[in-house]
């Protein structure tokens, strides 16, 4: 038995600031020091912290140390593990007080969250089964199994109000149900990890994290809608997801909690992975399906609706990851228990990725309803260097942007659709007074040009059309026509498109426009760009007042643009000769502003 | 695994090393690791306070952790209780039988171990 955990972060976030080779580390300097008995090291999935990693938390006195490198480790072996004393330089500041420690949960960055979905990430190992079932995994099956119909569990998560985690907001237990009277002799569950938004990190901290979730509840799901095959469709690129997976589906087939009469009761159910190769528009469900069956993924019309006909032409569910990791804690604490939290029609918690100018970048868990200044200031710590709060896209390229007089906004999907956003899979970029907006809607239609799939002509030419546009009004050489134009064609893709992908591919567009239209006239009638982005409409200056002629900028910069103003005396009392940035040969990279000590560089 | 009880047993198997990562308010059980701790053995003290509490599924009402040098040294092996609203108790010169007795006699029943406690051996 051993007395104390170590608990290394294992999610992608932690992973790429080097927590396996902390994690290394910790097995070697604890069995140099002979405590490999008493004490474990387990690798865990996302914390939430990301910003902080690698994180590192030990148990039972859970202190957080954050930031930990290879190095730092023999001293936490050392002094925490075997003498007991914490090694305060390397623990959480937000955790660190005057009087001492405080306990990870009074922090500021998890005080307010409330886990559901995530209630396993960064606690369990998620490659040992045992470890689930110890937090009482695989209860909500057995129960399921045993004591509940088909049409119970499917009354169970309607009364539960869970709607959608990956962005429409569709009731779940709606969804089941219209399922389960289709006749079939075949029908399939399928799972939705094709998570594609830019910034967007949810459903795979959740497979990374706690794997097994999503398998006990597609298999609750293949009982109530009469199923005995899933699918779990993710993306390739998510390496460590894909692995984590496949072990946990290679553990439930050894323990019976996947395969032929699960807990004797003569049930079947098993599932697969199918690995997606990226392409956004797989994420759509009738793509997905399209996928999974080896064709080329582009979306077909509905009607039939996939509980009709979908995979394989049999009738079929798709639910998102973290829809489906909320479904074991319904059953187990009630659906009054998840209605409980959130709003009137917005039920339970939702997952967000917070990104961007925030100074705490990770993963949050909060109920729906919760104000959106509470996650900006309170769980994300605030804008880092001062800046001002502009605006959070959220959504990512089929959602918009909440400018900064919403920022008390209730973040629910009813509130979020009334200002013209979306809730949507749960990417939150958070943007300051240095981000253009006419740049970002510009950027978010860039990634769908890309990912058009181009079967239907509104989405494949129309994107294009308006990312010409938006390109033009960058340059400064749009007229107020353009933005009429660009107007009309946001309206036409929005309803002529095939799927949501072209049919939401406006909105970052329209939403930007609706609160940030100035910025949109600057561009085109001011030929300026407020925020100092788009470069074409920059010019950098040298104020002479301020230059004493050292010469560093210019040293500095790549395209030789600054030379010595030939047109212009030395002062009385100045050495050195006067600078000038020749506007031609500028490629506004903003070296010289950053090189200047004396802040001599205007940006206009 | 061919029932709920094959699941159940799992699950209390596995239970006791979950609970010792919840962050509810438990009684803490407190050992004195310093360098006169240790020489003192410290550490068996530590890992069978840490075993018993395992064994008797306490692990989510107890957490037992280590602390520096308490600073009487001579008393060494040194362990504290602290439970909420309750003054905290200082057992001295504990080896692991002590240990496991006050688990069964303090934690579990409720009794301070007067004969092991610092008031015991005279000192105020």
């Amino acid at each position: 038995m051993y007395r104390s955990h170590v608990l290394v972060c294992g999610g992608t976030g932690c992973t790429s600031s080097g927590s396996l080779k902390v994690k290394d580390a910790f097995e070697k300097a604890i069995k140099a020091e002979g405590l490999d008995k008493e004490v474990a090291v387990v690798e865990t999935g996302c914390h939430g912290l990301c910003e902080m990693g690698p994180v590192v938390i030990i148990y039972p006195d859970a202190t957080f140390y954050a930031r930990v490198a290879a190095e730092d480790v023999d001293e936490i072996v050392k002094e925490h593990l075997l003498k007991g004393r914490i090694v305060k330089r390397l623990v959480y500041d937000e955790a660190q007080t005057e009087t001492g420690i405080k306990s990870l949960s009074d922090t500021n960055f998890y005080n307010k969250q409330v886990r559901v979905a995530l209630r396993n990430c960064g606690v369990i190992n998620p490659e040992n089964i045992d470890e689930y079932i110890g937090t009482g995994g695989y209860q909500a099956l057995g129960k399921v199994l045993t004591e509940m119909t088909p049409d119970e569990v499917i009354q169970t998560v309607l009364d539960s109000g869970l709607r959608g985690r990956g962005g429409a907001g569709f009731p779940t237990g709606l969804k089941w149900k219209l399922c389960r009277p289709n006749q079939s002799d075949k029908k399939y569950v399928c799972c939705n990890g094709d998570e594609g938004d830019p910034g967007a990190f949810m459903d795979r901290s959740v497979l990374e994290g706690d794997p097994h979730s999503v398998l006990e509840a597609m298999a609750i799901a293949g009982y109530a809608i009469g199923s005995d095959q899933g699918y779990i469709y993710v993306r390739a690129e998510y390496p460590i997801a894909v692995d984590r997976l496949r072990v946990a589906i290679k553990q439930a087939r050894e323990y019976g909690l996947l395969g032929k009469d699960i807990f004797g009761t003569g049930f079947n159910f098993d599932i697969d992975l199918r690995l997606g190769a990226g392409a956004f528009v797989c994420g759509e469900e009738t793509a997905l399906m399209t996928s999974i069956e080896g064709k080329r993924g582009e979306p077909r019309p509905r009607p039939p609706f996939p509980a009709v006909k979908g995979l394989f032409g049999k009738p079929s569910i798709l639910n998102n990851v973290e829809t489906y990791a909320n479904i074991p804690e319904i059953i187990n604490k009630g659906a009054e228990w998840f209605a409980s939290m959130g709003t009137e029609k917005s039920k339970g918690t939702k997952v967000f990725a917070l990104g961007g100018k925030i100074k705490n970048t990770g993963l949050v868990e909060i109920p729906m309803g919760t104000p959106l200044r509470t996650i900006i200031e309170d769980i994300g710590g605030g804008i880092p260097n001062g800046k001002k709060f502009k605006a959070v896209q959220t959504g990512g390229p089929s959602g918009g942007c909440i400018p900064a007089q919403y920022i008390d906004i209730p973040v629910d999907y009813e509130n979020l659709a009334s200002i013209g956003c979306i809730v949507g899979s749960g990417g939150m970029i958070v943007m300051d007074e240095d981000n253009c907006m006419v740049d970002i809607a510009k950027f978010f239609l860039e990634f769908t040009v890309d990912e058009s799939c181009g079967k239907c002509t509104a989405c494949r030419i129309g994107t294009r059309r308006m990312l010409e546009l938006l390109t033009k009004i960058t340059k400064g050489q749009a007229t107020m026509d353009d933005l009429t134009k660009l107007e009309e064609l946001c309206l036409y893709i929005k309803n002529n498109s095939l799927c949501a992908l072209g049919q939401t591919a406006p909105n970052p567009v329209l939403s930007t426009l609706k609160f940030f239209r100035d910025e949109y006239i600057s561009h085109i009638v001011d030929k300026k760009c407020p925020a100092g982005v788009c470069k074409a409409l920059l010019s950098y200056t040298i104020d002479e007042d301020k230059c004493i002629g050292c010469g560093m900028c210019a040293k500095g910069c790549p395209a030789n643009a600054i030379v010595v103003n030939a047109d212009k005396k030395v002062k009385d009392g100045k050495k050195l000769p006067y600078l000038v940035i020749n506007q031609a040969d500028c490629v506004k990279c903003g070296a010289c502003q950053s090189t200047c000590k004396f802040k001599a560089i205007d940006k206009k | 695994m061919k029932s709920l009880a094959e699941l159940q047993a799992i699950r209390e198997k596995m239970q006791n090393q979950i609970n010792m990562r919840s962050e509810d308010e438990k009684v803490r059980i407190v050992v004195g690791m310093a360098t006169c701790g240790i020489a003192a053995g410290a550490r068996p003290v530590l890992n069978a306070l840490s075993d018993e509490i395992q064994k008797r599924n306490l692990t989510d009402k107890v957490s037992v952790t280590q602390t520096g040098c308490i600073g009487l040294c001579q008393y060494e092996p040194i362990i504290e209780v602290y439970e909420k609203d309750k003054e905290k108790v200082t057992y001295i010169k504990m080896d692991a039988e002590k240990a496991v007795e006050v688990i069964e006699r303090h934690i579990v029943g409720g009794h301070v171990v007067d004969k092991y406690s610092m008031g015991a051996s005279g000192l105020k």
